[in-house]
């Protein structure tokens, strides 16, 4: 039995302080008969924070399993701080998305920024220089002030604290739909270059080794953060805001600056962020992975204000913090580092052969947890997965039969105007999209591009989530999602080489949540293997729930891909009249199911959706890939939300800082769907393309031989011309420059009263 | 081979891109951190971009306090080439050592975009391999830009050319409000000597073959051939 003894004056353990940290029957019973006694409260708050969903995964993790994580590039996969592909050269890619959802719903600013500290702390750690940030950002619509005051807070926060650190963010999306009003999703994903020998684990060894803690000091804020991400929000949530930690950019570049330094000179065995659920996690993980004990004396913590109680100090989620495993002889080098860097680091507790998670305060043991079972005998649940019967319906439903808000002609220029699909300028022009001097493809491209310092080779990075095809049918939008970000890396001439995925869906207790929750995985899964991009990792976010209901299924994916040589770079846009438009891609199926089109023209989510041909995709990425290496194409662009209209007005309207647009006219002879599906529907594996009129009879043999169909369907027309699309049975014309200036107005006039907008949720 | 010191406050962090601007320029560059008081017999100091101890106060308001400062300014006054960028040309405004002010961009947001600077000014340590009237195409990244200064000091910089560059839009057009919001576009300045040259755009992200633009290399090329006299 297990020895601990309660802190002075802290709250006896009864059924209402065990059902406060979340906590149900069957797993306090396991508590009990772990411990062979009651819990102290120190100890009920420390399994509440790893027995979360956030930290156990107890409700997702046989869901991942499901996942293929092997393959010839993969150095690190699911079950570090973040997961590790090769690059040529020795050189290798550390990457990992997460979620600060709740914290954003309330706080949106502070959440935002220190979700971006999270991820970059996680990436560091591995022994990775941060390179790009990229996030994935979703509110309710921009038509209420709070929608409004929670997107521009986010993307403040957002920038606000990446600008600081010095890392670009090359890359993201934002979405906007009613489904994400009473819960906006805010998705970092940090991706960093190490050399593949500087590979550090999280895994505590050598008994008699110290931990040291590294970097700010411990307070009172976030305290209970991972408990608080596995609820759902409601009217009480409000009242967590102080429970939002708060972000000190400044002091993450010195511990990032530190961290690489400590690593590079072999000074630590082993170093972890103390992100959620704080020394708790990070300790009591590094512990598992090590198989050892560990014995934290909280009394030496340093923190911010007196009289912090053990139960406060291990679950704290002050942000900016290391936990860093070191044999003894190497604290004064550490020492001498983190002074350098203004840091402390200060010795906190020692790795013991025992096997025991034991936390002492001035002496008295406050708790003791067989380690490896605090960690291990979180129950795993299985819940019912069971698709809504409404769900079901609206898959086979029509829609309505009142009038279009436009008509064929018109509805490109109101779809160009939604936020969801209009330029995000707005939004990354706030971003440092720059520093570091390695930027290739900005944001605003299909994917982004940087360059590798000191090799030829660049890395591509997207992160994308079609969540409407994902609501209507989620074995297909888990294939999408994957198929859009894989066309995206590969639209820029990179090749795919991996995931991360970050799972956001509503209470899993849910049986239509459950179900979304499983066949938006097993679709993920079954896209990855086909593209050969194994999942290294991520993070599960669920209970994202409001009074108003649960978000839209949202499994976003972040994917790296390998660009070979610089030059082989294609970007996204036109680049001269006369050239030949090439579409890749088969001819339509006339659905419009889960369409732009149908949700903002026809007022309907629903029907049947284009089904996702795995092959088809493989194929196209594959061409993609062999097309810039023979410097064939001149532009590249996925055609995915809005259709080919869409599609083809981004790639004549130029980047977000062009001073030319140009023309296009594109013929569709003998294609049998209507057009409405011919010009706005969504069918998967489609991309627009220019080519030089010389290099084109070379594109169109290459496609051949690699079974992608492709056809000449245009030409690039006259700068400030006009777009044309002709169809059997019609012909519509638009003035480029118009819709130019509908896409990039279509955000800042909606966010011109920041201010009041404020004033008004104050 | 000239020696060029790129001095490193906690918190900088385009002090490697400086660093790599310099070498490819030509030139033996090495960090000197900020509690140094040695610049290792440097023929020019850049002061890289960054948040200067976060710039939780003003930006380049602590950082000025920096040992390396004081040394920094001894050189300069002896006639040695500095140049701000970005958060260095707000610490070197700061320190006093380039008039004016920068403000809070006009929008309140932080701008992170491409421009182009037309070169005013090529009788400096920085510039002097431009052609006057040159268009640079070069990033901007800052929530700190809008130079501000008062009537008479404006009229003065004005007045004996020591704009050395001013804000254009891509299109060649000026560009007024839509980058931070600048006094008559001003997006650098120098001091009276032209030694001492700050500006917020950031050459040493357009100084690099790779990336598809040197329009920034000439501010690392110019110090190559200034003749002006270290004391």
């Amino acid at each position: 039995m297990t020895q601990a003894h309660p802190f002075p004056g802290e709250r006896p353990v009864t059924p209402e302080v065990v059902k406060e940290h979340n906590l149900n029957d069957l797993e306090y019973q396991r508590i009990e008969a772990m411990l062979e006694r009651k819990p102290t409260l120190t100890e009920l708050g420390i399994f509440s924070a790893l027995w979360s969903e956030h930290c156990s995964y107890k409700h997702s993790k046989p869901v991942l399993k499901t996942f293929p994580t092997q393959g010839p590039q993969v150095l690190q996969g699911p079950g570090e701080n973040a997961g590790v592909l090769r690059l040529p050269d020795g050189w290798a890619v550390a990457f990992k998305i997460e979620s600060h959802n709740h914290p954003s719903a309330v706080e949106p600013y502070q959440g935002a920024a220190t979700g971006v500290g999270g991820i970059l702390r996680d990436v560091f750690t591995m022994g990775a220089r941060p390179v790009a940030v990229l996030n994935s950002l979703r509110f309710g619509p921009l038509d209420s002030a709070r929608n409004r005051y929670l997107f521009a807070g986010v993307v403040k926060g957002v920038g606000d604290y990446g600008n600081c650190v010095g890392v670009p963010t090359l890359g993201g999306e934002v979405d906007f739909a009613p489904g994400y009003s009473g819960n906006p999703l805010v998705n970092a994903m940090c991706v960093g270059l190490l050399r593949a020998e500087d590979l550090t684990l999280a895994a505590a060894h050598g008994v008699g080794n110290i931990l040291l803690a590294m970097g700010a000091s411990t307070g009172r804020d976030g305290i209970h953060g991972a408990s608080f991400a596995s609820e759902d929000l409601s009217e009480k949530s409000e009242a967590r805001r102080p429970q939002v930690q708060v972000g000190d950019p400044f002091t993450e570049k010195l511990l990032l600056e530190a961290t690489l330094e400590l690593i590079e000179q072999r000074l630590v065995v082993a170093i972890q962020d103390m992100g959620a659920a704080g020394l708790t996690s990070s300790s009591a993980e590094m512990a598992a992975r090590g198989g050892v004990g560990v014995e934290l004396e909280t009394d030496k913590v340093p923190t911010r204000e007196p009289g912090m109680t053990p139960y406060e100090i291990m679950l704290s989620e002050s942000q900016e913090r290391m936990l860093i495993v070191a044999e003894p002889h190497r604290i004064p080098e550490i020492q001498a580092v983190c002074r350098k860097w203004e840091l402390d680091a200060t010795p906190v507790g020692r790795v013991t052969d025992d096997g025991m998670y034991r936390i002492r305060h001035h002496g008295v043991t406050v708790a003791e947890i067989p380690g490896q079972r605090l960690i291990e005998d979180v129950p795993i649940y299985t819940p019912v997965a069971k698709e809504s019967d409404e769900a079901a319906r609206r898959r086979i439903a029509e829609p309505p039969g009142r009038p279009p808000r436009a008509d064929l002609q018109s509805a490109l220029a109101l779809l160009l105007d939604q936020p969801s699909i209009a330029s995000k300028r707005w939004v990354f022009e706030q971003y440092d999209s720059t520093v570091q001097g390695a930027t290739l493809i900005p944001p605003g491209g299909d994917a982004g591009v940087l360059r590798v310092a000191n090799t030829g080779f660049g890395l591509a990075v997207t992160v994308d989530c079609n969540s409407r095809l994902v609501s209507l049918d989620p074995y297909e939008g888990g294939k999408a999602t994957v198929a859009e970000a894989a066309r995206n890396i590969a639209c820029t001439g990179a090749l795919p080489l991996g995931i991360t995925d970050c799972l956001n869906f509503g209470n899993p207790d849910r049986p239509e949540v459950f179900f979304q929750f499983t066949e938006a995985c097993r679709g993920i899964g079954d896209a990855c293997r086909a593209f050969n991009t194994p999942v290294t990792g991520g993070n599960v976010s669920l209970y994202n729930e409001s009074p108003t209901g649960a978000i839209d299924p949202t499994p976003t994916v972040g994917m790296v891909g390998l660009l070979e040589q610089l030059d082989h770079k294609v970007g996204s846009h036109f680049q001269a009249p006369g050239d030949r438009i090439v579409l890749l891609g088969g001819a339509s199926s006339g659905r419009l199911g889960g369409s732009a089109y149908w949700t903002y023209v026809r007022d309907f989510v629903g029907g049947e959706q284009p089904t996702v041909n795995l092959e088809a995709e493989a194929a196209l990425q594959q061409f993609l890939v062999a097309a810039a290496r023979r410097r064939l194409l001149r532009s590249a662009h996925d055609c995915a939300t809005g259709g080919l209209a869409v599609a083809l007005a981004e790639a004549a309207m130029g980047g977000p800082y062009a001073t030319q647009t140009f023309g296009a006219k594109v013929i569709l002879p003998g294609e049998t769907a209507s057009d409405e599906a011919l010009l706005y529907g969504e069918d998967h594996a489609r991309v627009v393309t220019s080519v030089h009129p010389e290099l084109e009879e070379a594109l169109l043999q290459l496609a051949a031989s690699m079974g992608v169909p492709a056809r000449t369907a245009g030409t690039v027309g006259v700068p400030g011309g006009e777009i044309v699309i002709v169809t059997p049975g019609g012909r519509y014309v638009w003035a480029i420059d118009r819709l130019r200036e509908i896409y990039h107005q279509a955000i800042p006039r909606r966010m011109s009263h920041v201010d009041e907008d404020r004033a008004a949720v104050a | 081979m000239k020696r060029v010191a790129v001095v490193r406050f906690p918190g900088s962090n385009c002090d490697f891109d400086t660093l790599h601007s310099a070498r490819r320029a030509g030139t033996e560059a090495y960090f000197v951190w900020h509690r140094d008081t040695d610049l290792q017999g440097a023929d020019a100091v850049f002061l890289p971009g960054g948040f200067s101890y976060g710039d939780y106060l003003r930006s380049g308001a602590i950082a000025r306090f920096s040992p390396v400062m004081a040394e920094v300014q001894r050189f300069a006054q002896a006639g040695g080439p500095v140049l701000g960028i970005c958060n260095g040309f707000q610490i070197l405004c700061e320190a006093g050592m380039l008039p004016g002010a920068l403000m809070r961009n006009s929008r309140l947001s932080f701008v992170s975009r491409p421009v182009l600077l037309r070169v005013e000014q090529t009788d400096t340590a920085f510039t002097n391999r431009y052609g006057k009237g040159a268009l640079l195409r070069m990033p901007v990244a800052h929530g700190d830009g809008r130079f501000t200064a008062d009537e008479r000091t404006l009229k003065e910089l004005e007045a004996t050319g020591r704009v050395v560059v001013r804000y254009f839009d891509l299109d060649g057009t000026p560009l007024s409000e839509t980058v931070n919001g600048s006094l008559n576009d001003i997006a650098g300045i120098c001091n009276a000597e032209g030694n001492v040259v700050g500006l917020m755009p950031h050459p040493d992200r357009a100084a690099d073959p790779a990336i598809g633009n040197t329009d920034g290399l000439g501010f690392f090329t110019s110090v190559l051939s200034w003749a002006g006299v270290v004391k």
